[in-house]
């Protein structure tokens, strides 16, 4: 697929994302956003999987270490065609298979119920073990948010797939650089990330997570890279496309009212028509 | 009791995970730098490729099983129930029981009877916390027959189990016909004047109690509940209809355990004047496993007592 179609889906996912937020009155906009292009590149290009077959045991794995912005997760799902584009307005809602946090029984295709932050990783290290252990070739992703690092799951997780040698694990941390509390410098700190990944015995690759040049890359490098699990650190900008949500901790967790949604719509459709 | 056979439970963890290996090929077993003590060191040894350390790390540990079961592996999760049911609560309940992912936990070392570690390492929460989450199939068994039966039908339920298994070598209380079902539960002996329902080691202490009442002309009813989560309410109901007086016994706190299930269960379908022996909401002590189990009132004299003070009160 050519970079400007994956740039008008990952357009589209945005509309979705705030279509979702908007209509549960509820859920997580900005780190959804943020993560548009990583969700379209690994449901689009990267990943081996089939929405028609969504259990194929030889498909590839993902995990949504941060759950919270699973709006994005599934409006790259649906413009993936797993499902129709009306259900994502019943999000959050009593009954709706698209839960406030990922649930693999209530949505086909979601490899692992997640939300609590740190444990995604750990889950899919197991993910990636049980391949090696069962002599599969399938790849587990991974997607963390830069706050999330703060617990210590995380390190525990890194720690096993370093010295594991787990080269099928693909670990990819959205670097939007906020937290719910404010800078993720001013909460905790984090940095540096890349330090720290490579001392955990990871391959550290960078890229712009919001180009799918830098992105594909990257995903590309990681496959061929052997021996190590690789963590992707993806410089990104939290609320990116929607002019009054971008690098702004109000949106973390907050829907857009009537009038604000009509705005964000309108943001997304001038670049839309841009493209 | 000295001439009767002692086997601690979490020697026929190992033992039945090296069996249950050569019939289950997905069948892994996860420690958390344990594996001398939880007694997977056998299956290891029999299975190294299928044995995976993942350090001092339970949280981890119990995410990655769930990540394997995930990928249709049977992960026999193992440590002390310390960290399994404590240290790991939230992901056994996030990343297990929610998803509802055929992880086994295997949880040694519970109880008082861990002995001279003490307070830290002696779990009596245990059986409360892993009872309160959706799904979760919660087994105490009492000795070497029980428990690999226990882990012989934790292997072939579909969905997350949590096995409750001791440090300190236990009488074996139940020969070789043993029959065992997941949620269902067993009168060992048919009694009149009291129930006592009881589970883990209380379950020898419970019936050489039962001697010591015979004694003084009071007929005990001695109930194992093994599977303390499904409950055999059934069973429960039925034993307090017949006597109208019910103790609980167990190595484990009196909230929430097996005291807890059964006054929960019987306040609701069949209310019966009640007592609880456990340990009464207060943490443990050091100490070598029988004289502390001797101060804690958990052995065959300590039941004994309380029974006979809860029938006199």
């Amino acid at each position: 697929m050519d970079v400007q179609a994956l740039k008008k889906i990952a357009n589209e996912v945005r509309k979705d994302i705030v279509t979702e937020v908007y209509y549960a009155k509820a859920g997580h906009p900005g780190g959804s956003l943020s993560s548009a292009e990583i969700y379209t590149y690994l449901y689009f290009e990267e990943m081996n999987v089939d929405p028609k077959d969504p259990k194929n045991p030889d498909r590839d794995r993902f995990v949504l270490s941060k759950g919270h912005t699973c709006p994005g997760l599934y409006a790259a799902m649906c413009e993936r065609g797993y499902f129709d584009r009306e259900e994502l307005k019943t999000f959050r809602h009593i009954g709706a298979r698209l839960q406030g946090h990922p649930s693999m029984h209530y949505l086909p295709g979601i490899d692992m119920s997640s939300g609590s932050l740190g444990q995604g990783i750990s889950v899919a290290v197991g993910m990636a073990l049980a391949a090696k252990l069962q002599g599969k070739s399938y790849r587990t992703y991974t997607l963390l948010g830069d706050g999330e690092l703060e617990e210590g799951q995380v390190w525990e997780a890194a720690m096993f797939a370093g010295a594991k040698k787990l080269d099928n694990l693909c670990v990819i941390v959205d670097n939007n650089n906020l937290q719910i509390d404010g800078s993720i410098t001013e909460v905790n700190n984090p940095y540096p990330i890349d330090k720290k990944f490579e001392a955990f015995n990871f391959n550290v690759l960078h890229a712009d997570g919001q180009d799918f040049e830098s992105l594909a890359t990257s995903f590309a490098r990681a496959r061929e890279l052997k021996g190590q699990p690789t963590v992707i650190i993806c410089k990104t900008l939290k609320g990116k496309g929607v002019s009054f949500m971008e690098n702004s901790v109000d949106w973390h967790g907050k829907a857009p009212n009537d009038e604000q949604y009509k705005i964000a719509m309108a943001d997304l459709e001038r670049i839309g028509e841009a493209l | 009791m000295s001439d009767v056979k002692r086997i601690a439970t979490r020697e026929t963890y190992g033992k039945t995970l090296v069996e249950l290996g050569a019939e289950y090929p997905n069948l892994v077993v996860l420690d958390a730098d344990l594996a001398g003590a939880t007694k997977t060191g056998v299956f290891k040894k029999a299975y190294p490729d299928r044995h995976i350390d993942c350090g001092i790390a339970e949280s981890n540990m119990m995410s990655i099983a769930a990540g394997l079961a995930a990928s249709g592996m049977i992960p026999f999760a193992s440590t002390f129930a310390m960290f399994a049911a404590g240290r790991a609560y939230e992901q056994v309940r996030n990343s297990i029981g929610y998803p509802h992912l055929n992880v086994k936990i295997g949880a040694t070392h519970a109880g008082i009877s861990v002995g001279e570690d003490g307070a830290s390492h002696q779990c009596l929460e245990d059986l409360a916390l892993m009872r309160a989450i959706p799904g979760m199939v919660v087994m105490c068994p009492a000795d070497d027959t029980e428990a690999r039966a226990c882990i012989k039908a934790a292997v072939e339920h579909d969905g997350p189990v949590y096995m409750r298994f001791g440090r300190a070598p236990v009488p074996v209380v139940f020969g070789d016909d043993y029959k065992f079902e997941i949620g269902k539960g067993a009168i060992l002996r048919e009694g009149t004047d009291v129930s006592i329902i009881a589970n883990g080691l209380c379950v020898a202490s419970a019936l050489e109690a039962a001697d010591m009442l015979a004694a003084d002309g009071i007929s005990a009813e001695i109930v194992n509940i093994c599977t303390i989560k499904p409950l055999d309410e059934e069973l429960v109901v039925k034993t307090a209809a017949k006597t109208g007086k019910v103790v609980t016994a167990e190595e484990h706190s009196i909230i929430g355990g097996l005291g807890g299930a059964v006054a929960e269960c019987l306040s609701e379908k069949c209310p019966t004047k009640m007592y609880r022996i456990g340990v009464r909401d207060r943490f443990g002590e050091s100490g070598p496993a029988i004289p502390l189990l001797h101060k804690y009132e958990l052995d065959g004299e300590g039941v004994y007592k309380q029974v006979k003070a809860f029938l006199e009160a």
